[in-house]
């Protein structure tokens, strides 16, 4: 029987180093939002983030505490909340290196990245800045038909994959429902690293209607237990946004004194300290 | 981007001024099997799904961010994949900027990629476009700042007349002042109608483009009582399961 992944999230976080591809899901899918301030806390820095698709309140934190040197997504929003502050002044500033993306060319690279294959073709997109911008993807003629320009983008196989979920067994098995983007995601890394609100004694592939929804430990590198890992952002299942929370942080956050002023709030939280 | 959602919402005639993009948006997807709505939208949200009630529930309608109305199980990925078979048949985009011929700007303005105005960024829109055949652009304000003759940066591109794959594209504009149509042999919007209480005066002195219309532009039409009750029953009932705020704020007669 492999070792189980089971650790604390003080040694989950140490496993990602300064100048890592770190890729984290959007907001909906379950953001390790106790983790990423376990990492702020060790004052990571150099990172090249990916965002599938989108970012929100964990990729403005990262930036306005300079932990990222680039950053590929495509859109960065904290959406009711308004705009992503940080984000807005680092792009006005020049301070980090943009790679914009469309939600579908990222979650692409990370299907190409988990077939093994260097490159994916993908509808769309022909006619878009974004081509002019990313050296990196190229247009083809689709070898198959006549006339028939395609775009190519390379596969993201990030060093490391962080997210949070509700629940994991003991063994590393990760239930993720229907956040299929996760499996994605966990197939794709080099490492996949999960905090979850819950430890089970169950076996998770014990049930098959309970496996289906499922990253099996297989991929599983590190896991740790984060009660309210999520916060401020929503864990589906447990508990809805902060929003009391986060809008003190959009306010908070339009300056660079306000910003360090709630950054230094947060870094204090006890479960960081602890961590 | 569709933005200014709690403002105090104006009465038109019984019909407040967002029940009448409500209802406009409802005619504007008729006949369409699956509609998709993304995330931040709620008066798209709530087009589509008295399009749907309106269809006797032969519409299906995937509103991003909701619970209820939501069937895709396949993660983040599925919309598009969805688009790309064809099995989506209209959807919304916004932009900061809108161009005469049909391009729009989801990133910013003042340079790239140090932008001196920087906006969330492009979303699923540059694939999007070019894949769902009616694509409604939506977007409240009407001011020479968003609808412009050139964008700044193009994040999904209008029809340009060149050979690509493209079963997709713009079908109307929708603003709080006015309704157009894109015609994709001319690359022009073409002026359809104007919302009561707006001018061609006002709507020619907002718009940033050239534009097509007919000798005599007709007003909107307002959504009828039995329209109307819809709306403020079943319709804000369910969009309000995703936009409780929203729902709260817009529509005057509690379901």
């Amino acid at each position: 029987m492999p070792q189980s992944p089971l650790t604390t999230i003080a040694a989950l976080t140490q496993r990602i180093p300064d100048g890592a591809l770190l890729a984290v899901p959007a907001d909906y899918a379950g953001v390790a939002m106790t983790a990423t301030r376990a990492l702020l806390h060790r004052g990571i820095k150099d990172l090249h983030l990916v965002c599938l698709p989108v970012g929100g309140v964990q990729t403005d934190l990262l930036i306005g505490a300079g932990a990222i040197r680039t950053l590929e997504t495509a859109a960065v929003t904290l959406g009711e909340f308004g705009a992503a502050p940080r984000f807005v002044e680092a792009v006005r500033q020049g301070a980090i290196r943009l790679k914009d993306a469309t939600c579908p060319a990222i979650h692409a690279a990370f299907q190409a990245a988990e077939k093994g294959i260097p490159f994916i073709p993908l509808r769309g997109i022909l006619g878009s800045d974004l081509i002019t911008h990313r050296d990196d993807w190229k247009v083809i003629d689709n070898p198959f038909a006549a006339d028939d320009p395609i775009v190519v983008l390379p596969a993201i196989r990030p060093d490391f994959v962080l997210f949070h979920a509700l629940k994991a067994d003991r063994f590393g098995n990760v239930w993720i429902g229907h956040h299929r983007e996760l499996m994605t995601l966990a197939h794709a890394a080099k490492e996949t690293l999960v905090t979850v609100e819950e430890i089970v004694d169950d076996n998770l592939l014990a049930d098959e209607v309970v496996a289906a929804g499922v990253i099996p430990s297989l991929y599983v590198t590190a896991l740790a237990e984060a009660e309210h890992g999520a916060w401020p952002l929503a864990m589906p299942g447990a508990y809805d946004i902060d929003e009391v929370a986060l809008k003190a942080y959009v306010e908070a956050a339009q300056t660079e004194t306000g910003f360090r002023r709630i950054l230094h709030d947060w870094l204090r939280e006890t479960e960081v300290a602890a961590a | 981007m569709t933005g200014e959602m709690h403002a105090r919402v104006p009465s038109v005639a019984g019909a407040n001024s967002k029940e009448l993009l409500i209802s406009v948006i409802a005619g504007l997807l008729q006949g369409c099997r699956h509609v998709a709505v993304g995330a931040s939208s709620p008066i798209p949200g709530a087009g589509a799904l008295l399009a749907q009630n309106l269809s006797g529930g032969e519409m299906r309608v995937s509103v991003l961010g909701s619970r209820r109305n939501n069937f895709f199980t396949d993660g983040g990925v599925e919309l598009f994949d969805c688009a790309a078979q064809g099995r989506i048949d209209a959807f919304f985009l916004g932009g900061g900027e809108i161009d005469g011929h049909a391009n729009i700007n989801l990133v910013g303005v003042g340079g790239y990629p140090q932008s001196a105005v920087r906006w969330p960024g492009c979303f699923g829109s540059a694939y999007l476009y070019l894949l769902v055949p009616r694509v409604i652009l939506f977007r409240e304000e009407h001011s020479r700042r968003v609808l412009v003759d050139k964008v700044s940066f193009i994040s999904a591109a209008g029809p340009a007349g060149d050979k690509i794959y493209r079963p997709g594209g713009p079908h109307a504009l929708l603003t709080n002042m006015a309704l157009f149509s894109f015609d994709k042999t001319r690359r022009r919007f073409r002026l359809d109608s104007i919302h009561p209480g707006h001018s061609l005066e006002e709507v020619l002195d907002n718009t940033g483009f050239a534009f097509d219309r007919p000798e005599a532009v007709p007003q909107t039409p307002l959504p009828d009582a039995e329209r109307l009750a819809r709306i403020r029953g079943p319709i804000r009932e369910s969009i309000g399961e995703t936009y409780p705020r929203f729902a709260a704020s817009v529509f005057p007669i509690p379901a």
